[in-house]
Formats: C-alpha cells, sequence, structure tokens
C-alpha cells in the first residue's frame, strides 16, 4: 500500500463539488474567469476552426455513445412488425406501450426482476455495511495483529487463485445454485474498505476520543459515532455497488444453472442468443393475449429481446445522472489510492 | 492516542493493550475472505490430479506435472496455445497503444467552453461504462446483425445487396473488440484527466501565457505534461494487468466464427474448464495465469519505484 493519501477526503467530500470535474472549473480552472476578461488576449488565428472541429466532434462521439440508447427505446415502444425490420431509426412508429405489460407477464421474466431486485438490494446493503464497519475497524491499532489482517484483506485486490479453482470452492462449499453466491463473495471488498478507512482516518480524532472515555465500545464508537459522519463515502460505495450488483452476469454464468435464479442480465443474455426460447416464449405471450393480438402489438423475438434490453437499463439511465458526481468522486478517491 | 489508551486501561482495568474483541469483530469477516480467495489457492493441487468431479480428489488418479506437459507436448496444443496468447497481447497493446486517448479526449473537452455542452458531453460519453457487457452485445446486435440498424439503412441507401454479416465474421476481430472497449470505455477514463486538469496550478498558464504562448502551446507544454503522472501509474498498471482482458467482453461476443481470434486466456480458461469440462487442465492454466500476474505486477511496481520514488499498489 502506497502512503499517498494525502488529498481528498473530507474536505473535498463532505462538500461535494457539484459535477465535478466540469463543476470544479471555480478556484483552479485555468480557463473559466480568465477567459471571459480577455478572449482577445488567447485568440489566434487557429482558433475558430478549431472551436469548430472540437465541438462538432465532440457532438459526433456523444451521439455514437447515446444514440444506441434512444435506438432501443423508441424500437420497443413502436409497432412490433415495423421493429422487427430494422425500420424505426429516429423516432417512434405506431406507439405502443403493450410490450411492457406483455413482457412482464412472461414466466421467467418475474422471476428475473425479482432476482436483480433482491440481489442489488441485499448486496448493496451487505457491502455497504461490511465496508463501513471493517473500514473503522481496521483504524482501530489496538486490534491483535491488525496489520497482518488488514494486508490479508487487501492482497485479494492484486491476487487470486483463477477462474476455474474459485469455481471448484464454490461448488464444495454448496454455493452453486444458491442465492447467496450472488451476495457473500461480494461482502468484503477491499477497494471500499480502503476508501472507507481513509476517511475514517481523516475524522477528527477528538470524536472517538471523547466517546471512548465515556467507556463506549467499538460497536457502539461505529454506530453511533463513525457511522452518521460517513455517510457522503458510503454514498459513493453504494452506488458503485448496487451498479455492478445490477450489471452482473459473470456470477451467474459460472456458478447458476437453475433458471430460477437467473437475473435480468442473464436473462437478456439467454434471449439474445437462442432465438428458440424467444420463439416459444413469444408464442407463449401470443396464446396469453388470444385474438386481441394485431400484427403491431404481438410479440417477435425482436421485441422480446428490446424491452427486455429497455427494462435492464433503464434503471441506469435514470440513476446514472442524478447520481453522476458520486460515481466522479468514487474514481477521483480511487486514483488518490492508485 | 497512546496516552490516552493507556489511560484508558487503567481507568477501566484492563490489563491488555492489545484488542482480541476488536479482533473478533472483524473475524467473521476474516472467515469470509479465507474462504473466497484463500481456500482456492489449496485447489491449486488440483492441478496435479486427474481431477474427475464425481470421484473427489480423494479418488482421482494423481499426475504429477501431466498437464502442464502437456500443454507445450503436441503441436497442434502448442499452436491453440500461441493463438490464445496472440489474441490476449494483442487486445492488451491495442489497449496499451489506445491509453492516450482518454488524455487528448479531457484536453480537448477542457477547451470547450460551453458549460452545459460539457456536461452534456459528459454525461452521454461515460454512461456506457454502467451498463453491462451482455447490454453492450444487445446493442451491437440490435445495430449490426444481420437485420439490424446498419444493414438495413445500408440496404435502403442501395449500398448493398446482401447483409453483412458483422458480428459473425472471423475479420478485424482484435479491432472490433477494442472499438468496443472504446466506445464503453473512453468517456470514463477522460473523466480522471479532467479532474486532475482541473487541479493545476493556475499560475503555470499565467506565466506561461505572459511568456507569450497561445492556447495550443498551452495545451502541448502545460496541460499535457502536467497530466503524465497519472498516465504513468495508469500505464503501469496497465502491464501489469497484461494478462486480464476479462471474461465477459470476450464471453458474450463469442460464436463459432470468431472463436479463434477472440479466445484471450480468461476465456480459454472459461472455455476448457467449464464448458470442456476439464477441471484439472483449467486448474493449471488459472495457476499459471495467477503466477505470471503477481510477477508482472510485483515487475511494474519496481518499475514505478524506481521512477517515481512511489510504489502504484
Amino acid at each position: 500500500m502506497t502512503t499517498r493519501t494525502t488529498p481528498a477526503t473530507p474536505a473535498a467530500t463532505a462538500t461535494p463539488p457539484s459535477t465535478l470535474p466540469a463543476g470544479a472549473r471555480t478556484a483552479q480552472d485555468p480557463w473559466s474567469r480568465r477567459r471571459r476578461r480577455g478572449p482577445h488576449l488567447q485568440r489566434t488565428r487557429g482558433d475558430l476552426p478549431f472551436e469548430i472541429w472540437n465541438y462538432v466532434g465532440f457532438t459526433i462521439f456523444a451521439l455514437v455513445c447515446g444514440y444506441p440508447f434512444y435506438y432501443l427505446i423508441i424500437n420497443s415502444v413502436s409497432a412490433n412488425d415495423v421493429s422487427a425490420l430494422g425500420d424505426v431509426r429516429l423516432w417512434p412508429v405506431g406507439f405502443h406501450l403493450s410490450n411492457y405489460t406483455q413482457v412482464l407477464g412472461l414466466g421467467g421474466l418475474a422471476s428475473a426482476t425479482l432476482v436483480s431486485v433482491a440481489r442489488t438490494v441485499i448486496g448493496t446493503v451487505t457491502t455497504v455495511l461490511a465496508s463501513a464497519f471493517l473500514g473503522f475497524m481496521f483504524t482501530q491499532e489496538r486490534m491483535w495483529k491488525r496489520a497482518l489482517w488488514y494486508r490479508l484483506v487487501i492482497f485479494t485486490m492484486y491476487f487470486n487463485a483463477g477462474l476455474i479453482p474459485v469455481y471448484v470452492t464454490m461448488k464444495s462449499l454448496g454455493l452453486t445454485n444458491s442465492f447467496w453466491v450472488y451476495i457473500l463473495p461480494a461482502i468484503v471488498q477491499p477497494f471500499n474498505i480502503i476508501l472507507v478507512k481513509t476517511y475514517v482516518e481523516s475524522l477528527p480524532q477528538s470524536l472517538q476520543e471523547a466517546a471512548e472515555l465515556d467507556g463506549a465500545g467499538a460497536i457502539r464508537i461505529f454506530f453511533s459515532i463513525i457511522f452518521p459522519n460517513i455517510t457522503p463515502i458510503l454514498a459513493t460505495v453504494a452506488i458503485f455497488t448496487a451498479v455492478a450488483q445490477w450489471n452482473s452476469f459473470q456470477d451467474t454464468l459460472l456458478y447458476v444453472t437453475d433458471q430460477k435464479l437467473y437475473p435480468l442480465q442473464y436473462v437478456l443474455y439467454t434471449y439474445i442468443n437462442q432465438a428458440s426460447s424467444l420463439a416459444a416464449a413469444a408464442q407463449n405471450a401470443q396464446s396469453n393475449l388470444g385474438a386481441l393480438a394485431s400484427a403491431a402489438t404481438s410479440q417477435t423475438p425482436t421485441s422480446i429481446r428490446l424491452t427486455v434490453a429497455v427494462i435492464v437499463v433503464l434503471p441506469i439511465l435514470f440513476v446514472y445522472p442524478i447520481f453522476q458526481r458520486f460515481f466522479v468522486k468514487g474514481i477521483m478517491l480511487g486514483a488518490v489510492k492508485g | 492516542m497512546g496516552l490516552l489508551q493507556r489511560s484508558r486501561v487503567l481507568v477501566r482495568g484492563e490489563t491488555r493493550r492489545v484488542s482480541v474483541s476488536a479482533f473478533l469483530l472483524v473475524a467473521p469477516f476474516l472467515v469470509l475472505v479465507l474462504l473466497f480467495s484463500y481456500l482456492p489457492l489449496i485447489g491449486w493441487v488440483t492441478a496435479l490430479y486427474d481431477y474427475k468431479p464425481a470421484l473427489g480428489l480423494g479418488r482421482s488418479e494423481f499426475v504429477g506435472l501431466q498437464w502442464f506437459e502437456m500443454l507445450v507436448s503436441s503441436r497442434t496444443q502448442l499452436e491453440q496455445i500461441g493463438q490464445v496468447m496472440a489474441n490476449t497481447f494483442a487486445m492488451s497493446f491495442l489497449g496499451i497503444a489506445t491509453s492516450l486517448l482518454p488524455v487528448v479526449f479531457a484536453i480537448f473537452l477542457n477547451e470547450v467552453r460551453a458549460n452545459w455542452f460539457r456536461n452534456m458531453v459528459q454525461t452521454l460519453t461515460t454512461l456506457p461504462n454502467f451498463i453491462s457487457w451482455v447490454l453492450v452485445y444487445m446493442i451491437a446486435f440490435s445495430l449490426f446483425s444481420t437485420s439490424g440498424l446498419v444493414n438495413t439503412t445500408l440496404h435502403d441507401w442501395g449500398l448493398i445487396t446482401i447483409p453483412v454479416k458483422f458480428l459473425d465474421s472471423d475479420q478485424h476481430v482484435w479491432l472490433t473488440m477494442l472499438a468496443w472497449s472504446l466506445w464503453k470505455g473512453l468517456g470514463w477514463g477522460a473523466i480522471l484527466y479532467l479532474a486532475a486538469i482541473a487541479g493545476i496550478d493556475p499560475t503555470l498558464y499565467e506565466s506561461a501565457r505572459i511568456d507569450g504562448a497561445n492556447r495550443f502551446q498551452l495545451m502541448r507544454h502545460i496541460t499535457f505534461p502536467e497530466l503524465m503522472p497519472t498516465y504513468i501509474v495508469l500505464l503501469l498498471l496497465s502491464i501489469a494487468n497484461l494478462l486480464n482482458n476479462g471474461l465477459e467482453q470476450y464471453y458474450v461476443f463469442q460464436n463459432a466464427f470468431n472463436k479463434e481470434h477472440i479466445q484471450v486466456l480468461d476465456l480459454y480458461v472459461y472455455n476448457v474448464g467449464i464448458t470442456g469440462n476439464s477441471i484439472s487442465l483449467g486448474t493449471a492454466l488459472s495457476m499459471l495465469k495467477s503466477v505470471i500476474s503477481v510477477a508482472l505486477l510485483v515487475t511494474a511496481n519496481a518499475i514505478a519505484k524506481r521512477a517515481r520514488g512511489t510504489s502504484i499498489i
């Protein structure tokens, strides 16, 4: 572990700069104010073409990044016979929302949604609590062999026994085809522990000392003194953990064959690749609807895939812009640690 | 702190300065770490057996180094390993070769003055980093499959008559994988550098400007060099991760057509060990990979120490 942990934490994080890089253009930013005062000083002949190309370039790249999401959404609400042909490009054609009601009625999907939500909620709560507690405990210098245990935990960040040995271990622990394989291995996250530990160390020592003099034990100090004071860093940990849990695919691939335990990500993957299971699902949706289905609203493999994809991505689309600053803060704290 | 502890010990009449109870509180978590991170190390002995899951390790045959010898024994096996390593290094080095792009992205985005535009670009370009590879594949599938957007558009414009098989193709696999990695990671990779730019000492710019530097000279001679320390650290880390391409991206994009060029080491281990059900060979491969990765990390760290005086881990 390096000791380059000087900047950041409370001062910087307790009052998070609004959307960091962009928002941080206050005191430190070399351009903003100066530019407004005397643009003529910087204007050179190459300036205007550069400005134009810069804006054009970033516009194109932003569109390349953003359009696919828009494409998925407009196709999922368009007439299914048109979207199946790939003819919906700029706006919805034959707008309807029945895909969502129909697809959520498909057998496997309700349970997959439940699994995804459950692993995200339980996984996030356990990981955040464990990171907070361990991050705090590892600042307790009196702990027996503290440095050894801390290194033992951190070392796992850089080293693992490998895919197959871990697989065999999970199997022998009886965790394959168990919901807990999504939760238990993810509880202790060395990186999060470092973040919390650094944060706790930067809190004023007097907080803890006062409580200790009053005779409070470690658990008491953690819950009544530490926990309320580290919520900014826990928010960052929580948001990263939640996204990771929601997006997780590899653990299902490796350890789970029981369809009841498939999360949405895995179901989406099987829907993309297995035309047969999809056709059956479409058939199923059809018979549920009976005579009501028309060409525009009856399910096709494409419409099912698109709808599931949107269900999978929608939480991210909602959550990400709102919590962007937490994400940015997370990567910056991580960078400080190296 | 020391003084305080001693006084506390006196107050409460404790005899030991070392707290075992604090250890007991973290012990359950240490058990988890042992189970999931260190217990698998014992599983390495599986590489020395002809492991049959039905028999268990005890009754499986001990074969010594047979699996390791097998990796280099036959010509076909050598060729396969060679191809896997070529893919692994190709993807890693393409990643390293493009690792300056986030720096350039950040420097140029920093030149954009309209705040709303910067924020919009940042939000849209970092978004792909937060979706799973399955969803990336879904997007690739919607856009590039034979009935996807690109093919139908090209067809409508009369540029092609038969659909192009973008996904089911062995052509340019390394480059398409690089393109998807960049699509997903470029904007997010730039965030760190944007933050670093905001932290550059403004007096550097002022004095350079007094010396008559124009905007491009400031970018070239102040911003760029100021970002280099961050860049070097990330570069060294990517060298340490040379063998760790990850599994998910290559797994979801893998198909019968592109298998030869997409199979990186992580995917190969999965295909051999899980799909091929050859646990012992998979363990042998996992083991080699872990050992070499640690060696790479130690090397990268030593370079960092020598060059910068600080370690990267």
